[in-house]
């Protein structure tokens, strides 16, 4: 048994038993509540619906890898989305080339990493923390947004954009495999580069990581941009899927995503946590978002089931720190 | 005097702030200056105020709360259903029972931090999800409109006429609202139990050593908010004359914005009263002449987030820490939050 459990860790890693064993539990209590559960459409959907919810997961992650908290990413979507969507509008609307839509991009990513960079030069400069810049950025955003918009929405884009939130490509959908290449970039940095590096050991002790002689607040405001990079590119990919904007779209994802990361073993002080594991935790609660579904309930009851597996899962964690305590 | 402004070095620059504003709204504006928009500005703040007094008895035990809010909301319902079974009741039994669900939820959040040792922050998004899920579940988002006369009739306090005519009223939240901060306050820094707090949110483990006992101050903290969250759900309800589900969906990060501006530290073991009550007026003052200015509401929030922004960025900076040159400088007292503590 023992053998057995380190060669999981030796394949997995440890923090990925968790995640795997509420997918399998899912798996296993839907296949039978449901004959309509294990079949290619309960799949399909889940694949649409995973990427928006799933990018702004990765804008969240890594900010919570440093010991913070970004809380302005679903504002910082929306923002992202107007600028593309008023990029379109201004180069003829329905009309608009694919000149428009990449200049609209280019400058939606550049947007948030704005919003990213002004955030982590608060919190790396003047140790603000991070909770609050960026509870406070959200507030201005959402105001900005609101402003901008008068609460209204923008739609009316040219038809070549659809494929980004309805396509597939060889029966994979595009959006997820925006989601997966996102998930791709950042497993790498986080686990290959100097960047990743210095995030984790910024989240341990930050301190003693300014006193390795890493830039402490480069790094932290370089995490916040890329936070707002990929927060830009789910702003991206819902102006796609819902062929409009309106700010407030996603606004429920906010505290879904900072679950999302607990759920998959991100330590909530930072330091500790790999991609691949929320991953899966994010795959878990989709599916449970459409098994719950096709048994008849609707999205507030999955919320409340949301919020009873996190409870869940902390308590098993905490049961199982106990019964290693005995052990040894 | 000169100690008091050296200890409460952010609620005299809060106070600061709160009169160059009002004096520039004063001048700019016809309105502001008048004993009827003052009035104005405390019936609506109280509410919120309510919120931030029991919000911050959870931050100075080293805690966080993100599902009060929403938490307030299942009061609302749960007062309303409870008062139909009763045919009626009155304001003793309606804030008894609000309270006491109040209390209720606040003790679960309470019970899943300490008995588990989840924290604070992972609980209470936690719960935010379960208790907002189930509300909308079973309600299916209907509001309430039908809620017994006492509770939806305006009761004034005191009123004035004023020159032009125009009624100056003080309303029944204001009371319940001092009421509130008066009983927090006293709490907090005059009884043994609230000093208990402040050691606790400062330094969880020294507490313990000392005797403390833990597990009490969290259901204490986490009741605290609970008792206040679900007076505020019934003054809204009073106010709104209305329960519907989603309208406090929200405002826990207004209201946590507006408690950390008044010097309370997310990482425990700082705060006051009167800050708090300060950081929640001046984002209504803001709000308020903004509205007079003939500001488009649409901006309201953009311009609140800004100054927010500003005075977080503010208030946490060192000199040193932005420009190089000052670093030298021996930096002594209290430094800023640690982060990661929440």
């Amino acid at each position: 048994m023992n053998a057995l459990a380190a060669r999981f860790n030796a394949i997995f890693g440890a923090d990925m038993a968790g995640p795997l064993a509420a997918l399998a539990a899912v798996l296993v209590v839907f296949g039978f509540a449901s004959p309509h559960f294990l079949t290619g459409a309960t799949f399909g959907s889940v694949a649409f619906q995973l990427p928006e919810l799933g990018v702004l997961t990765l804008a969240m992650l890594m900010p919570i890898l440093t010991g913070g908290l970004n809380l302005a990413i679903t504002f910082t979507a929306n923002i992202a989305g107007l600028t593309l969507a008023w990029t379109l509008q201004a180069n003829g609307g329905i009309d608009a080339g694919p000149g428009a839509f990449l200049l609209g991009s280019v400058l939606a990513l550049a947007v948030g990493a704005a919003s990213g960079l002004v955030m982590g030069l608060v919190i790396a400069f003047t140790r603000a923390h991070p909770i609050l810049v960026s509870l406070s950025m959200m507030i201005f955003l959402r105001g900005l947004g609101e402003f901008l918009t008068r609460g209204g929405d923008i739609s009316g884009f040219p038809t070549f954009i659809a494929p980004i939130g309805h396509g597939s490509i060889l029966g994979i959908p595009v959006p997820l495999l925006i989601l997966i290449a996102c998930v791709i970039a950042s497993h790498v940095l986080l686990s290959r580069s100097k960047l990743g590096f210095s995030t984790y050991m910024i989240g341990s002790n930050i301190e003693s990581a300014r006193y390795s002689g890493i830039n402490t607040r480069k790094i932290l405001v370089l995490v916040y941009m890329l936070s707002g990079v990929m927060a830009a590119v789910a702003g991206i990919i819902m102006l796609a899927r819902f062929n409009s904007v309106r700010v407030g779209h996603g606004e429920s994802y906010l505290l879904i995503t900072v679950l999302a990361c607990f759920l998959g073993g991100i330590n909530p002080f930072g330091g500790f946590g790999r991609v691949l594991p929320v991953f899966v935790a994010l795959i878990v609660l989709q599916l449970l978002s459409s098994g719950l579904n096709l048994l008849g309930a609707n999205q507030h009851l999955t919320t409340a089931v949301w919020g009873i597996l996190l409870i869940v899962v902390m308590v098993l964690r905490w049961l199982s720190a106990k019964f290693l305590r005995i052990v040894k | 005097m000169p100690s008091f402004v050296r200890t409460h070095a952010t609620e005299v620059s809060l106070l600061g702030v709160i009169i160059a504003i009002c004096a520039v709204l004063s001048v700019t504006t016809a309105n502001f200056f008048s004993l009827g928009n003052a009035f104005d500005l405390l019936n609506i703040s109280s509410v919120n105020i309510i919120f931030a007094v029991g919000l911050l008895v959870v931050l100075i035990a080293g805690g966080i709360d993100i599902s009060f809010a929403v938490a307030a909301s299942v009061v609302q319902y749960g007062t309303a259903i409870a008062l139909g079974w009763i045919g009626g009741g009155g304001w003793v039994s309606g804030l008894l029972i609000a309270g006491s669900i109040g209390v209720l939820l606040g003790a679960v959040n309470a019970f899943l931090i300490h008995r588990f040792r989840i924290i604070s922050i992972v609980a209470t998004i936690a719960t935010f999800n379960v208790y907002f899920g189930l509300l909308m579940f079973f309600t299916k988002g209907v509001s309430i409109y039908n809620l017994p006369d006492w509770l939806t009739s305006r009761v004034i306090i005191y009123e004035r006429e004023m020159a032009d005519g125009s009624w100056a009223e003080i309303t029944l939240p204001v009371v319940v609202m001092v009421v509130c901060t008066l009983a927090t306050w006293f709490f907090i820094t005059r009884t043994t139990t609230g000093r208990q707090l402040y050691a606790f949110g400062d330094n969880p483990e020294g507490a313990r050593r000392f005797g403390i006992n833990i597990g009490a101050m969290q259901f204490i903290a986490f009741g605290w908010l609970g008792l206040m969250a679900g007076i505020a759900g019934l003054m809204q309800a009073h106010y709104a004359q209305e329960v519907v589900p989603n309208a406090l969906y929200g405002r826990e990060l207004d209201v946590l914005a507006a408690v950390v501006l008044g010097g309370a530290r997310l990482g425990g073991g700082k705060g006051s009263v009167l800050g708090c009550v300060l950081g929640v007026l001046l984002v209504s003052i803001t709000q308020n002449g903004l509205n007079l200015m003939g500001v488009s509401p649409f901006a309201f929030k953009m311009i609140v987030g800004a100054i927010i922004l500003v005075a977080i960025t503010l208030s946490s900076a060192r000199i040193g820490n932005l420009v190089p040159v000052f670093a030298t400088r021996k930096s002594t007292g209290d430094r800023p939050a640690e982060r990661g503590e929440s």
